[in-house]
């Protein structure tokens, strides 16, 4: 029972409650980081080790926080976990780092951090605090890499910098400018929906049945 | 046997039979585009016939792809979408790669029409939005011209158009610039009967000047048309350049050139004047076109780009809720105030 309980917490972050194709949360890094694929999963990264790390910090301090400054505690949790994944992938990856530019400081702005602090960590134990924040930080991962993909294959004919195809591919140009970012985000979330859409038709039906079988 | 219901047919008062319908005022702007469409084909071969081809199958293809299981013969019969195909075809360049042509009809349909709601509900014209797309999408492909056949070069298909799907088109050997890039980049200046007759280079449907304005003539004579639009667009483009003219006469285009070059009649008469795209009151309707017929002059005399309708128009469509809202006549017996 209890191992269910971890693993329900991290699937729904992963799918049902997945941070960007169901909650529509940090939309910011999203549009303006996803213009290759190796940029979006640098900044998948990045957010996935300051949401976890913040998630078992604040979990674990969350008798200690008073109530009424719980905002600026968490702010400042999050933001030493930033600065730590902003020096670790200037050292790393400085090419990258310096492509992502101001988005890197600017992930202690992401809602969806704050939000899964304020509305899951400080309320639960730690352990189901961490799987949480394993799932939703592995949802944003997953939605930004996709969208990253989408945009680089389209708007360079290429993955992670290697070419797929021959030499006059012809290059979507809008893909990798601000407009693709909308147009990409828009038609996976039109997608997301109609799945969503289909499914709740789908059990609508099966409980119509099973009415009528009683 | 099962009885059949009776056909029963309930009108309220008045019971003059309302002639138009969205599918006949549909078929009125084919059969007033018939004359350019015929022209495009005349002058730039077999090419003409597929680039609109594929504009055409892009725009029905996402018609009946977005179209409700149920609803999905009903939204094809009105011809919208094969309206918004041809129109969309008219504004490309004639060696554009076939695949491209597709792509635009389909976007201009999904993009432009299906996702706001349907026939009626969207805000930009789906053409002009298909349109965009591809500039935005393929700068170098959308911008490059060629020039009209020689004569009983019918067959000859520009290598561009067969370009495979995701691919480049091959450099193509023969361009040309349209009059307006001549006269923004070189300071040259295209005759005036060319322009009237269609003997240019250019995109499909913006070569003949003359066949455009006599399909306006006849939506005008059909009543499909709103002529303050078009009127206004024109008379603001004629004066702009006029006023420009006065100041130096060698850089700044002619008016009768403004008018007759570019897709700007092909603008004014068939896209701006989408009756869902544009003001309802006749007060908005001037204010529409006197506001395109400006930006127009803008783009083309001091943008970067030559050719400045199709954002015009555009953008003007994403005023129209505002005019149409101030605009409003005022209810008799309630003063001034439109509430």
């Amino acid at each position: 029972m209890k191992k269910n309980e971890s693993y329900e917490e991290f699937i729904k972050g992963v799918w049902r409650d997945n941070p960007v194709f169901a909650q529509v949360l940090g939309m910011c890094p999203m549009l303006a980081v996803t213009n290759s694929a190796i940029n979006a999963v640098a900044m998948g990264m990045a957010t996935f080790f300051v949401l976890v790390g913040s998630s078992f910090l604040v979990s674990s301090f969350r008798n200690w926080i008073p109530k009424q400054v719980r905002i600026s505690c968490f702010i400042i949790i999050i933001a030493t976990f930033v600065t730590i994944a902003d020096y670790t992938l200037l050292a790393l990856v400085p090419k990258v780092h310096k492509e992502l530019g101001a988005f890197i400081p600017l992930i202690v702005a992401n809602c969806l951090i704050l939000g899964r602090q304020e509305a899951f960590a400080s309320r639960y134990p730690t352990r189901l605090a961490v799987m949480d924040a394993l799932g939703m930080a592995a949802g944003f991962l997953l939605a930004l890499f996709s969208l990253g993909a989408v945009r680089e294959i389209l708007g360079d004919g290429a993955l992670f910098g290697v070419k797929l195809f021959s030499e006059n591919f012809e290059p979507w140009v809008i893909m990798i400018l601000p407009p693709g970012g909308f147009l990409t985000l828009g038609v996976i979330l039109l997608f997301f929906n109609w799945i969503k859409f289909k499914k709740d038709e789908f059990l609508e039906d099966v409980a119509e049945a099973e009415r009528s079988g009683n | 046997m099962k009885k059949r219901d009776p056909e029963l047919l309930l009108f309220h008062a008045p019971l003059l039979r309302q002639g138009m319908t969205t599918p006949k005022a549909m078929r009125d702007v084919l059969v007033a585009l018939a004359p350019a469409t015929v022209a495009s084909v005349w002058f730039f071969g077999l090419s003409a016939i597929l680039v609109l081809g594929s504009c055409i199958g892009g725009a029905v293809a996402a018609e009946w792809l977005f179209a409700d299981r149920k609803a999905r013969g009903e939204s094809l019969r009105d011809a919208s979408g094969l309206l918004t195909g041809l129109l969309l075809g008219l504004t490309l360049p004639p060696g554009l790669p076939l695949w491209m042509a597709f792509l635009g009809g389909f976007i201009g349909i999904a993009l432009g029409k299906v996702i706001w709601g349907g026939l009626g509900h969207n805000l930009f014209n789906p053409a002009l939005l298909g349109r965009a797309f591809l500039l935005a999408t393929f700068p170098i492909a959308m911008t490059t011209w060629v020039p009209t056949l020689a004569d009983g070069g019918f067959l000859q298909i520009y290598p561009g158009n067969l370009a495979l799907p995701f691919m480049q088109a091959q450099v193509d050997a023969m361009s040309a610039a349209t009059p307006l890039g001549m006269l923004k980049f070189e300071q040259e200046v295209t005759p005036l009967a060319g322009l009237v007759f269609g003997n240019v280079s250019g995109s499909l449907g913006e070569t003949s000047g003359l066949l455009l304005l006599l399909g306006g003539l006849y939506l005008w004579l059909r009543r499909d048309l709103d002529w303050r639009i078009p009127v206004s667009i024109l008379l603001t483009v004629v004066l702009f350049s006029a006023c420009l003219g006065f100041f130096d006469d060698a850089r700044f285009p002619a008016p009768l050139f403004s008018v007759f070059s570019g897709g700007l009649l092909l603008g004014a008469i068939y896209m701006a004047t989408d009756p869902v795209t544009s003001p309802v009151t006749p007060k908005g309707a001037w204010i529409f076109g006197i506001g395109t017929g400006v930006l127009v002059m803008l783009i083309r005399v001091f943008g970067g780009l030559p050719e400045g309708v199709m954002y015009a128009i555009l953008l003007m469509n994403a005023a129209t809720p505002l005019i149409d809202r101030y605009t409003q006549p005022r209810v008799f017996g309630r003063g001034d105030d439109p509430e």
